[in-house]
């Protein structure tokens, strides 16, 4: 029911683990639906220089998330806000359609990231 | 990947090769129609009669108490359908467990929808029917009370002849869903006092796609399928004969070999539960420790999730399955760990081992072996793990 690429990302997730020295991080979801995560960012000249994510779900919750960080890491902050869950699902070969919205959680996670920077910078 | 490991047999079961040689001749050499006179036909129908004598026999039924359907899921329609609208004149409720199998929940939504009251029972933390619940809810309104003998998901096996006590006391008729439980506990119809029982075939090593009503004496029901009048007019179409006679094999080998399979299936379970939980902390068996299938065990791992469980699983030739919302098709967690109590966060963690023919003590020690590894894994990876499970 899964995509080879979904099934790769699963069991070989990119950059999973918590970033030490994170300039911001953005969590969503909830145990009780069973997804959660959270994407942890650095930033270096409004660039996504690295990116994070640890997460607790379903396989399409995990790989969505590994497939973000991918998608994120090198962009603008501005290019990053447009990564959406449809890309996502799109660069894993597609989603079963019942994983649609419950687990392609992993764009919203990386959009609340950037804005707590955001706002985090503009109070300095 | 050389290793197989399935212990999902709940979900479905390998057919004894025996009942497949059993079925064998039904297609290609005797494929008469049992309504048919002539040798032929005699010889199909004679096949059916021995199939009614094994699925009899398993339940201690009388043959003519069985009807032969496609599967679970159709008896237990004709069971509960059939028996609360034969009885509308009088009453208008139904009672059933909150640990029935998703196909009597929803039959009995389809009652609702007719304009019947359904109440549902409660049970304990470890599954088991609240029987002084029960005894709350039927009424001399009541038509029919539905308890599982034991649920599938979590093996908790219930108190069958006191719900049917209580139900006859109040003139109600009682059925049980044994689709899980038959092969492996006794159950006998008559010991027991259920009017109607639901049994499947693949349950019981024989083919998919057959299934059972028993239908006591004297109990009454409407027939749902309409046509020629086959199995006493209660299930009409041409009978599925090599499926029958499968079904009639399995039920046959089930009772011979139940009590040296459920003996070595509890040793198998019983070190399952017992190394599972000692390899892995934050780990807690779901349903009751010793009242439960002997076949079934079912772990919850605090953390992760159950469909990330089951997928890390498969790369490692283990097929199990999980309670988890995230592997169903309604994206709600399993309803019967919710009626043990369990929070939603707790029901997505739940994985589900069903044991068979098909498993051996390896297997069990190879599982053991292996969870602590697939659990940590998915454990670091998430963001609910304390610190020190890290």
């Amino acid at each position: 029911m899964y995509s080879e690429k979904v099934l790769d990302h699963f069991k070989n997730p990119r950059n999973v683990g918590e970033l030490k020295d994170a300039d911001a991080e953005g969590t969503v979801g909830n145990p009780v639906c069973g997804d959660m995560m959270t994407m942890y960012i650095k930033v270096k000249d409004d660039r996504i220089e690295d990116v994070k994510f640890k997460t607790f779900g379903c396989g399409a919750a995990i790989a969505t998330s590994s497939m973000t960080t991918e998608l994120a890491k090198g962009k603008t902050l501005d290019e990053a806000m447009k990564i959406t869950r449809a890309d996502v699902a799109e660069a894993l070969d597609g989603l079963p359609p019942v994983k649609m919205h419950c687990s392609n959680l992993a764009a919203d996670a990386l959009h609340e990231a950037i804005k707590s920077y955001k706002e985090k910078s503009t109070k300095k | 990947m050389s290793l197989k490991v399935y212990m999902d047999n709940g979900a479905g079961r390998p057919v004894d090769p025996r009942v497949l040689d059993a079925m064998k001749p039904y297609f290609t050499e005797h494929y008469g129609n049992p309504a048919s006179f002539h040798s032929e036909g005699f010889k199909a129908l004679e096949a059916l009669k021995m199939a009614r004598g094994g699925v009899a026999e398993l339940i201690d039924g009388d043959p003519s108490e069985i009807v032969f359907t496609s599967g679970a899921t159709e008896a237990s329609n004709l069971a509960l359908l059939g028996a609360a609208q034969r009885s509308r004149k009088k009453g208008g409720k139904v009672v059933r467990s909150a640990v029935e199998h998703i196909s009597v929940i929803n039959i009995c939504k389809e009652l609702s929808r007719e304009g019947f009251e359904i109440a549902e029972c409660p049970v304990d933390e470890t599954g088991v029917l609240l029987l002084g619940e029960l005894e709350k809810l039927v009424d001399d309104d009541t038509v029919l009370v539905s308890v599982i003998a034991a649920n599938g998901e979590i093996g908790t096996l219930q108190p069958v002849k006191e719900a049917a006590e209580l139900a006859h006391s109040h003139g109600a008729l009682f059925h049980t869903d044994a689709t899980a439980a038959a092969g492996q506990i006794l159950l006998d119809v008559k010991e027991l006092g259920v009017d109607l029982m639901t049994l499947s075939s693949n349950d019981v090593y024989g083919p998919k796609g057959v299934g059972a009503l028993y239908i006591g004496r004297g109990v009454r029901v409407k027939p749902h399928m309409i046509g020629g009048g086959q199995e006493n007019g209660l299930r009409s179409g041409t009978e599925n004969v090599p499926g029958v006679v499968g079904m009639g094999e399995a039920a046959r080998l089930a009772k011979q070999e139940m009590d040296a399979e459920s003996t070595r299936l509890t040793a198998l379970r019983d070190r399952l539960i017992e190394g599972a939980l000692a390899a892995n902390p934050e780990s807690y068996l779901n349903g009751h420790p010793t009242k439960r299938l002997p076949n079934n065990a079912n772990i919850r791992f605090s953390y992760v999730e159950g469909e990330s469980l089951v997928l890390s699983l498969d790369e490692l030739g283990v097929q199990v399955s999980t309670g988890s919302a995230c592997a169903a098709k309604t994206l709600e967690p399993s309803h019967t760990l919710l009626a043990c109590g369990l929070k939603h966060e707790e029901a997505h963690g739940s994985l589900v081992f069903t044991l068979g023919k098909n498993n051996n003590r390896d297997q069990v020690e190879y599982v053991i072996k292996e969870l602590p590894g697939v659990v940590g894994r998915l454990r670091a990876m998430s963001p609910l793990t304390p610190e020190e499970l890290r």
